[in-house]
């Protein structure tokens, strides 16, 4: 599975997508999902909460690891995606469907800056090495 | 950087697409897929285990018994039958566990011993050290010649026999726990798993061929992700985990394989009875919503404890621990377990998890 081309990316493996009313929806990367394996537990960040860039706000555990997630940029958190509770493996199945929140960032240029899929696929590349 | 070792079916691993990891300086597969996929499977079928990182250590010669019978927590004596096997501890003489192993009982001049791969080289070690004073005419040989499959499930044997012409006239009658030459390969209805089975020893060069045989018949493989996830359930002790050098079997929930009944004297006796145990292994299960993990910290009405081994059950779709708390806590106390910045409730239940294809909790 290749990295979406609409997607913005995070070197802690995040994925970000910019929705029409200007929040952005997050998730992990295929790449996250397959060194990480079989999902087991989701905890999203509390809705209201402000996040900084790069702080420490979900959880993703598979049966083998807990890992954390990163707050892609700063923003506030809109919605957590409650239906990945009752089915952590959606994350497996489809990685770039299962968002685990959404955050209206503080600022929408940080988005920009992130990295596009190449860069992306890049980095992980360069990771493996 | 080291090389890893790798054992005679790592390329058969690679062919079937198994996610290699380092597993205590071997090159060995973790899962090909799916662990919980692998993990039902064993449950409800069969699967097959590379097991060949563990070593198979023969010892010859006259009074090999007697010198078990010192050497060992469990007592070579409960061995009468030829062909039994017998679960037992090694300790140091401060009551440490240096290793967990199963003895099988050949011959009055035979025993075999199975160790764990990342202890072969130290418990050997120990074992000539210590042969040398009380038993120096027995032989101890590392079989490094033998490599090892566990193919285990309800149906991991019928797979066997069908794989392996002229098993199973040998292995039909075979009970639990006990083994059967056949040649050069060795067949024991044993496991890791809590599910029926055969662990069986065939000699390096014939290895790649018997697993391809069973995954002929559609035996899957099974990487080593899920035989853990399958012994944590099964309420199986894990060495270097739930037990090690620093404690003794009684608080690592093994006293029913420690004989202090008999009159005999082995390694570590008498530290065992001069220090009676003030903790104790318990099994968890959580009742809020996360994942228990080894290290974390337990919290109960008799004192702090630690999770030795915590996973995420399969069979049970919960989180499960075993952990070691003070003696006084008992089956049914609910404790708090520090996950990260929270604090979770966890409920002592008594373990095994799962076994023969069925939760138990």
């Amino acid at each position: 599975m290749s990295n979406p081309e609409n997607l913005k990316y995070t070197a802690s493996h995040e994925w970000v997508r910019t929705e029409a009313d200007g929040t952005v929806s997050i998730g992990i990367t295929q790449h996250a999902q397959e060194l990480l394996g079989d999902m087991v537990f989701v905890e999203a960040p509390a809705v209201g909460r402000h996040l900084d860039a790069r702080e420490e706000c979900a959880v993703v555990e598979s049966v083998k690891a807990a890992a954390d997630v990163y707050a892609p940029v700063a923003g506030t958190v809109t919605e957590a995606n409650s239906e990945l509770d009752g089915s952590p493996e959606s994350i497996n199945q489809d990685p770039y469907a299962a968002w685990m929140f959404k955050m209206k960032p503080d600022n929408p240029g940080d988005v920009s800056a992130l990295m596009d899929a190449a860069a992306y696929q890049t980095f992980v590349d360069s990771e493996a090495h | 950087m080291t090389t890893l070792k790798q054992t005679p079916l790592n390329a058969a691993h690679r062919a079937m697409g198994a996610k290699m990891v380092d597993f205590g300086g071997w090159d060995m597969p973790v899962n090909y897929g799916s662990q919980i996929d692998e993990h039902h499977q064993v449950r409800r079928d069969c699967g097959m285990f590379d097991v060949s990182h563990m070593r198979v250590v023969d010892m010859k010669g006259e009074g090999v018994r007697a010198f078990l019978r010192y050497l060992l927590a469990n007592n070579a004596d409960k061995l009468t039958t030829p062909g039994k096997a017998l679960y037992s501890t090694m300790l140091r003489p401060d009551g440490g566990v240096i290793d967990d192993l199963i003895i099988y009982f050949m011959n009055e001049t035979w025993f075999r011993i199975v160790v764990n791969a990342g202890t072969a080289d130290k418990d050997i070690a120990w074992m000539k050290e210590q042969a040398a004073s009380h038993a120096p005419n027995l032989t101890i040989t590392p079989r490094e010649d033998l490599a090892m499959i566990a193919i285990q499930g309800p149906n991991a044997r019928a797979k066997v026999w069908e794989a392996m012409p002229g098993s199973e006239e040998l292995s039909r009658n075979l009970v639990p726990f006990s083994a059967v030459e056949m040649g050069e390969m060795f067949i024991a209805r044993t496991g890791y798993t809590g599910e029926d089975g055969f662990e069986i020893m065939i000699p390096v060069k014939a290895a790649p061929f018997f697993w391809a045989s069973l995954a002929e018949k559609g035996v899957k493989p099974i990487g080593l992700g899920a035989r853990d996830t399958l012994r944590l359930e099964a309420g199986m002790n894990l060495y270097g985990q739930d037990m090690d050098e620093t404690v003794n079997p009684l608080e690592s929930g093994l006293a029913w394989t420690v004989d202090l009944k008999s009159e005999r004297n082995f390694i570590g006796k008498a530290a065992l009875l001069a220090h009676p145990p003030t903790r104790k292994l318990a099994g968890l299960l959580l009742t809020d919503r996360g994942v228990l993990r080894g290290h974390q910290k337990v919290h109960t009405t008799h004192g702090e404890g630690e999770i030795t081994s915590g996973s995420f059950s399969p069979t049970l779709e919960k989180s499960i621990a075993l952990a070691r708390v003070p003696s006084g806590v008992a089956v049914g106390d609910m404790v708090q377990v520090s996950v990260r910045d929270k604090m979770l409730n966890a409920q002592v239940v008594k373990y095994p998890f799962a076994r023969n294809g069925k939760g138990l909790i």
